[in-house]
């Protein structure tokens, strides 16, 4: 008996070890990637100002992108901060669940990092009585390329070399290629181990949105949530490819720029034929976005965004995330909560969180149209 | 309480039939054991039906062939997914992880019965039993963070050396996000129930026939190699398919590990490939409704792969069971 108690209390002991080791292990794991703890402890006087909740009350539920997890997070503190009659709940989970459930009725809007699709906005006529989902774009980000090259600290390319990176043509870093773009940079001969996302992703898809818009007959995938190209490497999630960037020496790979500021990955210049190579920073991912025209019609919102731009800082790899409503017929109880909450966001102040965060806010001509929108919602 | 024993006194005498309070409780325990029996068949054939069911409206709609197309698109219009590159991996990945676990769990459970001191074998097999109590997402990020960056050495190896055996030839440029190195973690994962479930076997070996062998003369390997391993033959082979079962399925660890792509390829040194599980966590989340529909599809053939595995076990363990000396 003595001795099976001894073998309990060091079972337990060893226990205690794991369970502790898994915390600690986990406790990286869900790492929050804002760029600082700025601006998310306290709604700010100037927020408060631009939150009205008029009638707005009760539980206002929401699913989507991930993306924006961050931003949505620190908008429904804000905003439930004033407005103690609402109760917003953002599912973060992924911009296809969101629609879904949109297409389902279950959720007041939806986060999606790719506007509607055709069939989705027929599938949305169901729920929205006399009028169809649209979208609003409300947050913008640029999605970051980091590298880990021994020995390089700069590294400019343009899309038909990031193309040919991605997939499989050019395999070392030493490539005449990418040399031409980088004079004066020592390259070493290291393999190119190019990492892409595992499973499907907006991110995936807006990256090849850019790279079919500018890397011509080097990119000739259709974009989709899928990895299309041959070659490479997967890691699951943009936490899991800037894991492998990190520790593997010769790796490249894309996720959003709050990953790559957050570990010190550093992050490819590009080319995109401007005087200077433009850096991912969120003020010039604003400034491609600027260039975007409006495709959809009425008030739909969607954009065309313009990745081939050559205008000065015009950072072109972005990703624009839309909140998905119904123009007419949003459900009666959640109306006014949808409208009070996204005029916040679209406000000064609501934008100007996103640029202390890592994001990039809407370009004031289309976050003017936006705002139009949201209070002609019915 | 001071009048309790008064009423025991003036109860009256219990006659033979009341005593047997057994009959109510037999019938409720019957009917409960039987209950439970009758509720895990009825779980097991809803999901059956369930995912069934759900197969069938995947199945319907794909252009590709559910069973030699390699790739899964499954929520593009048109869907075109096929299970070729999931079975294939999910094959190979559990074979690496048993030949490797399979022989150090025996050697383990061998140990802890027959050949260390009481004193080490109680605080090992306890070691043992934790590893199985670590979360599959803790190994995960184990291997992905440590195994992976660690093995990039045995592979260089394995491929100078081996590489002419065609298998551990690594033709393709990258870290050890391989089918080997998931079926090194899974061993590593089916370690603790296999030595387990064959230590408790090991033990069971008749203390007569290891005598027996003793007095003819037999050195410990041979008392091992003569009364243990036959005995303990069908026990090994069960506890090896409990294994099996948790290598097919595990999801997380692998999803974590692999670098999937869809291509079949037998150099398991390559990054590449994919298992049925790992491939419904990475493409649930960005799935519609239809892309849903097809990842069951997928879960039903891996349903019934395990299925098929225990059927085997269980036909080979009836096969030996006269062997093994159970009936001796």
């Amino acid at each position: 008996m003595k001795l099976q108690r001894k073998n309990m209390l060091r079972a337990s002991a060893l226990g205690a070890l794991v369970v502790s080791g898994a915390l600690v292990l986990t406790a990286c794991g869900s790492d929050d990637n804002t760029k600082g703890p700025d601006g998310s402890t306290k709604p700010s006087a100037a927020a408060a100002g631009d939150i009205k909740c008029d009638d707005a009350k009760g539980k206002l539920l929401a699913s989507g992108s991930s993306a924006q997890k961050n931003a949505v997070d620190l908008w429904i503190k804000n905003y439930m901060a004033v407005c103690s009659g609402v109760e917003v709940n953002y599912k973060s989970s992924s911009s296809g669940e969101g629609i879904v459930a949109f297409n389902q009725g279950t959720v007041g809007f939806a986060g999606s990092d790719s506007a509607l699709k055709p069939e989705q906005v027929e599938d949305s006529k169901k729920i929205c009585t006399g009028g169809q989902g649209i979208n609003l774009p409300m947050v913008g980000g640029p999605i970051a390329i980091g590298f880990n090259v021994n020995g390089v600290d700069k590294l400019t390319l343009d899309a038909p070399t990031l193309a040919a990176i991605f997939n499989d043509k050019i395999k070392k870093w030493d490539d005449e290629a990418i040399k031409k773009l980088n004079p004066g940079v020592n390259l070493p001969p290291t393999a190119i181990q190019a990492f892409h996302r595992s499973e499907d992703s907006g991110t995936t898809e807006n990256l090849g949105k850019y790279l079919k818009a500018t890397a011509g007959d080097q990119w000739t995938y259709e974009a989709a949530k899928k990895w299309p190209a041959p070659g490479g490497q997967a890691a699951s999630g943009s936490a899991g490819v800037a894991a492998q960037v990190k520790q593997v020496d010769g790796a490249i790979g894309y996720f959003e720029l709050s990953y790559a500021s957050s570990q010190g990955i550093k992050t490819v210049d590009i080319n995109t034929g401007a005087a200077a190579p433009v850096a991912a920073t969120p003020e010039n991912a604003s400034k491609a976005i600027a260039a975007a025209k409006i495709a959809g019609t009425g008030s739909d919102l969607a954009l065309k965004l313009d990745y081939a731009t050559k205008a000065e800082g015009a950072y072109p790899i972005v990703l624009v995330t839309y909140e998905v409503v119904c123009d007419k017929g949003n459900k009666a109880e959640t109306l006014p909560a949808v409208k009070s909450f996204l005029n916040y966001t679209a406000s000064d102040a609501g934008q100007k969180i996103l640029s202390e965060n890592g994001y990039a806010p809407i370009p004031a001509e289309i976050n003017k149209k936006v705002r139009e929108v949201i209070a002609t919602l019915g | 309480m001071s009048f309790t024993p008064t009423q025991i006194d003036t109860a009256p005498p219990v006659s033979r039939s009341e005593q047997s309070t057994g009959r109510a409780g037999d019938k409720i325990f019957s009917g409960l054991s039987k209950g439970s029996g009758i509720l895990l068949l009825v779980i097991m054939a809803s999901i059956a039906a369930f995912l069934t069911y759900r197969a069938v409206l995947a199945l319907s709609k794909n252009e590709g062939n559910f069973l030699t197309t390699f790739d899964w698109n499954a929520s593009a219009n048109p869907p075109v997914f096929g299970i070729a590159v999931l079975l294939f991996g999910t094959v190979v990945s559990s074979i690496i992880a048993m030949v490797i676990a399979v022989p150090v769990a025996v050697g383990i459970a061998l140990f802890i019965s027959h050949y260390a001191p009481r004193r080490l074998a109680g605080p090992l097999a306890y070691v043992v039993d934790l590893l199985a109590a670590v979360p599959s997402i803790i190994y995960g990020i184990w291997g992905a963070l440590f195994l992976v960056p660690q093995l990039g050495g045995l592979n260089l190896w394995l491929d100078e050396y081996f590489g002419w055996t065609y298998v551990f030839d690594k033709t393709q440029v990258g870290v050890a996000r391989s089918l080997f190195t998931v079926g090194i973690l899974l061993a590593i994962m089916i370690l603790p129930i296999v030595t387990s479930v064959s230590r408790e076997v090991f033990r069971q070996v008749p203390r007569m026939n290891e005598e027996a062998a003793l007095a003819l003369g037999a050195t410990r390997w041979e008392v091992v190699r003569m009364a243990v391993l036959p005995f303990g033959r069908s026990g090994v082979i069960s506890a090896s398919m409990l294994g099996l079962g948790r290598a097919l399925g595990e999801t997380m660890a692998v999803a974590t590990v692999l670098s999937p792509s869809f291509l079949i390829s037998l150099h398991v040194l390559n990054p590449g490939g994919g298992t049925f599980a790992q491939n419904i966590a990475a493409k649930f989340d960005e799935a519609n409704e239809f892309g849903r529909d097809a990842l069951i599809a997928s879960g039903l053939v891996l349903f019934l792969l395990t299925l098929l595995v225990n059927g085997a076990a269980r036909f080979i363990i009836a096969r030996h069971k006269e062997f093994s000396g159970a009936n001796a």
